[in-house]
């Protein structure tokens, strides 16, 4: 798995990157949700949102899932390729992959990446 | 990867100019013809002799798998083998040629019946009060959460707009409040499957509608602290939705009603041996404890003069509520298919009937929960209701809980439910059903050891089922990425437009 060191991760498998601003769903995230199948964006250029927020809905083969905001801020871009290539989020989670970008993101409740690791390894089972 | 030799081509594929199914005789009354500006040139129908169209159909139908064909531990659903007592019922000429809007006193019949499955169901849940018309559980549901809110609306109290689910609910319950614009608030389980009462606790204000519990759960599971719940959810103003999708577990054994909910739905399709799985129709009555009698939908089935007991029986007619939430429905709920096959499956297995049904249930659930506990990992592993829910993956290998579901389809099994609930990781939802004989239950036990197994020893042969069925493992991506919604496109279609 996956856990790149210089992000931050929320309990429900969110990251974010404080150099950037991006915004996405981690390695683990789309593992369990396997192919991703319907990705909607729920936010919008411009909006001010809080942490915690819901920011877009993915589907996948197996299940449904709400992402939430990993940091508050002002979006500054929304990735809406994602909504054309939503297979994006499993080749290239931390990459290619991000949802939206954060102008002045101040992060919610997260952990740093070897806590996640932690974290991710105690739900093996 | 398909078999070729047994795919069955269209009727369009099959068909050929000038055969012919039916031969109208000449007509004995003078020929009219059509408005020629209504008459079409062109009409591609196939053309095909009847023996053709039966074989056709009979071919295809050979690819279906239903529960008359086979084991359908499909969890949550409730496949139970529907006895065929209850077509002959539904096709009696006096239900099935009645119409909704002829006058009451030529369908009393109707009536009598639609009355006592209100008070049959009344006396099943212990609840107050019944309606029929619901077409199936999600709409029961919406009928329930909209008598929730005209209850507080009706008192004043309009903070409130806050619905409680747990974390294993059904999505059709946070579905059902969140279209009435409610918010959901989600409650996780405790380590023993139960509903989090310190997190229901801190959830639970004056802004809450109520809660949304299926007891039994999607885990299989009574929850332990049942009437704990129900009493949190009462003190903080709230009402308390059942969902009935299992109440197969319970039936004569504990009422709803009894434990302190306010309002359930019952699935006749899933409880009382509605054929269902092929889309529909189902059938959702809603129960309703007192304090929601008033807001039940209209029109209920009521005695509008007594009978007596000698000669003289009831009229039986329509009664509206006084702070009825409305028509759910155009006319009474899924009469024939539904409350006709129910009524007789009641009426069939009588009070200790219903009750041996929930018993071996359970006992044909926990049967083989003991004997797949050492080789599937249970996570919630205590005695059962009607179903539990293992897990389709074992350590160090990368089977998932799909290629176990299509690997059983060679065996001749259904699946059973997979990837829910949620909370349990490559979920596989195991419902027998009582319906079933120790001899199906022990060859269903022993296919999924073997594919455990065969898990370790082939994993290929798993990634690659199914193997022996018609058509072989379908592109779950590409069905859900590449949508096929109608056959053709209209001429005019503008995809841009």
């Amino acid at each position: 798995m996956n856990v790149p060191s210089n992000l931050k991760y929320t309990k429900s498998d969110e990251w974010f990157d404080p150099s950037t601003g991006n915004l996405g769903i981690t390695d683990y995230a789309q593992s369990q949700l396997s192919d991703i199948v319907f990705v909607e964006l729920l936010v919008e250029v411009g909006e001010e949102i809080s942490a915690g927020k819901p920011i877009a809905s993915v589907e996948s083969v197996k299940a449904s899932a709400e992402i939430y905001a990993a940091a508050g801020g002002k979006v500054a871009a929304v990735n809406s390729a994602l909504v054309d290539k939503p297979d994006t989020l499993n080749s290239d989670p931390f990459g290619e992959g991000w949802m939206i970008k954060l102008e002045g993101g101040a992060e919610g409740d997260v952990m740093d990446a070897a806590a996640y690791t932690a974290y991710c390894d105690g739900r093996a089972h | 990867m398909t078999n070729p030799k047994i795919v069955e081509p269209t009727v369009f594929e099959l068909s050929s100019p000038g055969r012919i199914g039916v031969t109208f005789p000449t007509p004995d009354v003078p020929r009219a013809d059509f408005p020629t500006d209504l008459l079409r040139e062109d009409l591609p129908l196939p053309e095909l002799a009847e023996v053709d169209v039966v074989r056709h159909y009979m071919h295809l139908s050979k690819f279906n798998y239903s529960v008359d064909s086979g084991f359908y531990p499909l969890g949550s659903c409730t496949m139970k083998y529907n006895p065929k007592i209850d077509e002959d019922t539904c096709r009696l000429p006096g239900f099935l040629y009645t119409h909704p809007l002829q006058p009451i006193e030529t369908v009393q019949g109707n009536l009598a019946l639609m009355y006592q499955m209100q008070e049959w169901l009344k006396e099943i849940s212990g609840f107050a009060g019944v309606t029929l018309q619901p077409a199936a559980g999600a709409h029961g549901e919406f009928t329930g959460v909209l008598m929730m809110r005209a209850y507080h609306k009706a008192r004043g109290d309009h903070k409130r707009t806050k619905m409680i689910v747990p974390d294993s609910a059904h999505g059709t319950n946070p579905a059902s409040a969140g279209m009435l614009g409610m918010s959901i608030v989600v409650i996780p389980s405790d380590a023993r499957g139960n509903v989090d009462l310190e997190k229901l606790k801190a959830a639970c204000d004056d802004t809450v509608v109520g809660m949304m519990l299926t007891n039994p759960n999607t885990l299989g599971m009574f929850d332990e602290h049942v009437e704990e719940i129900v009493k949190i959810v009462h003190d903080c103003g709230g009402l308390m939705y059942g969902d009935g999708a299992n109440l197969n577990a319970l039936l004569g054994i504990v009422r709803p009603g009894d434990l302190g909910f306010d309002v359930m739905h019952f699935n006749l399709h899933k409880t009382f041996a509605v054929p269902h799985g092929g889309g529909g129709p189902g059938s959702g009555p809603v129960g309703v404890s007192q304090r929601l009698l008033d807001f039940l939908p209209e029109p209920l089935v009521g005695i509008l003069e007594d009978g007596d007991d000698e000669e003289q029986a009831p009229l039986y007619g329509f009664v509206k509520p006084p702070q009825s939430i409305g028509r759910m429905k155009a006319f009474h709920g899924h009469f024939g298919g539904g409350l006709v096959r129910a009524y007789t499956y009641i009426a069939m297995h009588g009070p200790d009937g219903l009750k041996d049904i929930a018993q071996y249930a359970v006992l044909n659930a926990n049967y083989l929960l003991a004997r797949l506990r050492s080789t599937y990992h249970v996570p919630f592993d205590r005695i059962c209701m009607h179903e539990f829910v293992a897990e389709g993956q074992f350590e160090g290998s990368d089977v998932r809980a799909l290629d176990i579901a299509k690997r059983l389809m060679d065996y001749d099994f259904h699946p059973p439910t997979n990837y829910f609930p949620l909370i349990v990781h490559e979920a596989l939802m195991i419902e027998p059903t009582e319906t079933e004989n120790k001899d199906t239950l022990d060859a269903f036990a022993d296919a999924l050891i073997k594919i455990a197994e065969e898990a370790k020893s082939q994993p290929e042969l798993l990634h690659e089922a199914p193997h022996n069925t018609p058509f072989g493992r379908m592109d779950e991506v590409k069905a859900a990425r590449e949508l096929v919604l109608c056959c053709w496109l209209p001429e005019d279609y503008n995809e841009n437009a």
